[in-house]
């Protein structure tokens, strides 16, 4: 009876906190004296998963740094509904240039700091749009040089401020305002878009991680473990986008988790160009639960029989669990 | 200071801008009722206790026990825990132990010699009870701390009525029974032990009580008539029962007992006959193991002990040892004889068809109505038709369990003391209940439950030992801890980590949490990733 292990019960690790659970052991989300980077009065939509990422990475960041942080912003929601002038909702140093270029700014920004010998440590942030199509020329360049600047993607899988568009980060078969759902392959085509993460590994970095924002302990451990390294370091994390993904407000988290849970958005780290953990499923649901939940995905669901592009899209996520060791105790 | 062309606001900060005028629905902090407390019939608090005793407060989670039911020592050992039925972890994986940990606690208090907490002041007011059994010690209790001065009469020469007299050792050790009832005695209610109460008026005026709660249990066997060579070798279940505990002579049970009944009796009396040497115990009883009334779990022990059952069978006639049983079938109108006989082996015949209710002292009281099945009819109030006779436990229509009794006393009491001062009491209105759909499990890791250790099979074969062990410390602590602390908030901090808007503003440890609504959009995101369902999101009023 007594050598029973405590795993794991109501103060688990799931929530945000407990009040049983040592402070150290509750996330940095859970205390009053968190940075609040990103406050109250933004005009993101109801439930946006963006706000919530930025302000969860943001407050991490800020804790493992001492609050010597500065941040740089490309364009896209996360910067327009922060900071329409003049007002702001960022409580730490923050720059916003051009679409493209938040991640040379960083760079410049990380030179000067150590120009004046300030420990002041530098994260560019921007949405998929900002990351994975227009920015990616200068991210490339700052992976490649190896500067010291964590670059975080809050990937919501599309051009949400302008309207709902396609970007490269853009799953197969959603709908979008470029993708509409009609014609012969309704949605977005297979065989187009791209992973960040993997490219970024590509790049040999030392540190490149993928969370989402439904699982708050992973994203803040990898956060806090990011910021313990010097050099380019990559985060990308999964927002969830109520407007664009067509989901209830109160699903955002909800759905980063189905998303992850299906296999869909494998959760990993990778060091060195090589992957070191990934998270495992918890409970896997099949992809249908994930897209059945989403209107871009709707077509998919209104023939008498199903689409057959959900199996395709259930075979990436298998493919997923597979490449990414997402169930370790599932044999082939 | 002069503001550019279309700029309304000052530079800064982002908080002047209101959004909460965007909502059109807003979270709203409530405490759900929770299936174990819903169902428990003491009335306990049991989410509240448990969440007292994860932080490992176990006094104060005693005390919370006890602010409803005085024997949790008895309580963890002896209720069938229709909480744990309830449970809504029952869904998930497995139902908490709550009886282990209600147990663990009584122990703890027992060990320690907590006492109860202190009574109001004395009201000068006199009650009588009538039967020191779980109805009566509870009602007794709670009378005593609301400042009356009680006094409680049995008719046996020790209190405890069927905890004592019914429930065998090996479930419910005596010294358990004693420290409980003992704590309650020193609250400063009087015991007056075998002293049997025929004429209930003159006993009440006698006294000089302004009420009096009577709840003398259901103890007269039913019995039928069977041709039989030898009636000695028919005996009652429940006098056996009391014979065996009183301590008299042993009976002659011989080497094969058969029972005949299928409720909990019949299972107590066939492992107490195990217990005391009979080779074989067997259980005849008239319908399918689907019908048995008695509880699951003191079945299964029964036969691991190696009590045997002979199902849709009944008792035809008793032989020179042995007895002649005959098959039913079961129909949709109830089981009917086949005229199939068998013989089996039998030294013994033992009753347990049920208990009546020795109404004798009630039949002469004035105003007091009985049911058609002898049971004493009382009000809501649990007041018979005689001004400030109140009855409780198996005396009065309902299920004869002592969580029942013991709720009975503690309604009966708080009734009581209404009718004392001259009010009526009301009981605060129930919150709605904690569904599982309202709860977000995903939130709650996988934790087995806690298995309670038990005593070897052949120390249950032959001595009165008891047959389940405690938790421990640890064990405990790790029980309580898989509470889902169902529609009742546990601060885990979900609704202020998950606002996207910072809109959950943190009180502090024991105080919760606050809506800001000057920033609340109301997405409700809040409400869907509470683990335990304890926001509701509210329209607002346009």
């Amino acid at each position: 009876m007594s050598d029973q292990r405590i795993r794991f019960y109501q103060t688990g690790t799931f929530t945000v906190g407990n009040r049983l659970l040592d402070p150290s052991d509750r996330a940095v989300q859970a205390s009053t004296a968190r940075a609040n980077a990103l406050t109250s009065g933004h005009r993101a939509c109801q439930g946006c998963g963006e706000a919530l990422g930025a302000r969860y990475v943001l407050d991490a960041a800020m804790r493992a740094t001492g609050n010597q942080l500065i941040a740089v912003n490309a364009t896209g929601c996360l910067e327009v509904f922060t900071t329409p002038s003049p007002e702001t909702a960022w409580q730490l140093p923050w720059l916003h240039s051009l679409f493209g270029n938040a991640a040379a700014v960083a760079t410049g920004v990380a030179a000067a700091m150590r120009v004046k010998g300030k420990p002041v440590r530098v994260i560019a942030q921007g949405g998929d749009g900002g990351t994975t199509d227009i920015g990616f020329g200068c991210l490339s360049g700052m992976f490649e040089r190896n500067d010291d600047v964590l670059y975080v993607c809050y990937d919501n899988e599309g051009y949400m401020n302008t309207g709902v568009q396609r970007s490269s980060a853009t799953p197969p078969t959603a709908r979008t305002a470029t993708t509409p759902a009609m014609g012969p392959e309704r949605g977005n085509v297979f065989g187009t878009g791209k992973s960040l993460p993997l490219l970024a590994m590509a790049h040999n970095l030392p540190y490149v991680a993928t969370a989402t924002v439904a699982d708050l302990h992973d994203l803040e451990a990898k956060v806090t473990c990011a910021m313990g390294i010097h050099g380019a370091r990559y985060l990308h994390v999964l927002v969830p986008c109520p407007l664009g993904w067509g989901h209830p407000t109160d699903e955002t988290i909800r759905m980063a988790r189905l998303a992850a849970e299906c296999g869909l958005f494998p959760v990993f780290e990778a060091v060195d160009g090589e992957v070191v953990s990934s998270t495992p499923i918890r409970r896997r649901v099949p992809v249908e639960a994930y897209l059945r939940g989403q209107k871009r995905f709707a077509h998919l669901f209104d023939g008498p029989t199903p689409d057959p592009r959900i199996a395709r899209l259930q075979a990436l996520a298998d493919q997923n669990i597979r490449r990414f060791r997402l169930q370790p105790e599932v044999t082939p | 200071m002069k503001l550019p062309f279309a700029i309304t606001l000052d530079p800064g900060s982002s908080r002047h801008n209101h959004t909460g005028a965007w909502r059109t629905q807003r979270p709203v902090y409530v405490d759900r009722l929770p299936p174990c407390n819903a169902t428990c019939p003491a009335g306990e608090n049991i989410q509240h206790w448990l969440f007292l005793a994860e932080s490992g407060d176990y006094r104060a989670a005693w005390e919370a026990i006890l602010a409803d039911n005085p024997l949790p020592a008895v309580m963890g050992r002896a209720c069938y825990h229709t909480c744990e039925t309830a449970c809504n972890r029952a869904k998930v994986d497995e139902a908490v132990g709550i009886h282990a940990i209600e147990r663990f606690l009584g122990d703890l208090a027992i060990e320690h010699k907590w006492p109860a907490p202190p009574c109001a002041p004395a009201t000068g007011k006199k009650v009588l009870v009538i039967g020191a059994g779980p109805s009566g010690l509870a009602a007794a209790y709670h009378l005593a701390r609301l400042g009356h001065a009680v006094t409680i009469r049995d008719a046996m020469p020790r209190a405890g009525g069927m905890m004592r007299y019914g429930i065998p050792r090996y479930r419910l050790p005596r010294e358990i029974v004693d420290a409980e009832i003992q704590r309650i005695v020193d609250l400063g209610v009087t015991l007056e032990l075998g002293v049997r109460v025929d004429d209930l008026p003159g006993a009440i005026a006698a006294g000089g009580f302004d009420a009096c709660f009577a709840a003398v249990g259901a103890h007269l066997a039913k019995r039928i008539d069977l041709p039989a060579p030898d009636a000695t070798r028919i005996l009652d279940a429940i006098g056996l029962l009391r014979e065996i505990e009183q301590g008299g002579v042993a009976p002659l049970l011989g080497r094969r007992v058969v029972v005949y009944g299928g409720g909990n009796t019949a299972l107590d009396v066939a492992r107490t006959a195990r217990r005391m040497g009979a080779a074989d115990a067997v259980i005849v009883y008239r319908r399918t193991q689907a019908e048995m009334p008695a509880h699951e779990d003191e079945l299964r022990e029964a036969l691991e002990e190696g009590v045997q059952v002979r199902w849709l069978s009944t008792v035809a006639s008793l032989g020179d040892g042995d007895i002649t049983i005959e098959k039913m079938r079961m129909t949709l109108a109830g089981p009917v004889p086949t005229g199939e006989f068998e013989t089996i082996a039998g030294d013994t015949l033992v009753l347990a068809l049920g208990q009546a209710v020795d109404l004798a002292p009630l039949r002469a009281v004035p105003g007091v109505a009985f049911t058609r099945d002898g049971s004493v009819e009382v009000d809501g109030a649990l007041m018979t038709g005689h001004p400030g006779l109140f009855c409780g436990g198996d005396m009065v229509p309902a299920e004869r369990t002592i969580t029942v009794a013991v709720g009975h006393g503690k309604k009966a009491a708080r009734h009581i003391d209404a009718y004392l001062r001259g009010t009526t009491y009301a009981p605060a209105p129930k919150h709605a209940p904690a569904t599982l759909e309202r709860l977000n499990p995903w939130y709650y890791s996988d934790a087995e439950r806690t298995v309670q250790p038990q005593l070897e099979m052949a120390r249950r074969q032959g001595t009165f030992e008891e047959v389940h062990g405690g938790l421990d410390t640890s064990t405990a602590l790790f029980e309580a801890r898989r509470c889902l602390s169902c529609g009742n908030c546990f601060e885990c901090d979900n609704c202020f980590g998950v606002c996207p808007d910072n809109a959950v503003i943190k009180l502090g440890p024991g105080l919760g949490f606050r809506i800001d609504l000057d920033f609340c959009k109301g997405c409700g995101l809040c409400a869907k990733e509470c683990p335990c369902g304890a926001i509701d999101m509210i329209a607002e009023q346009t």
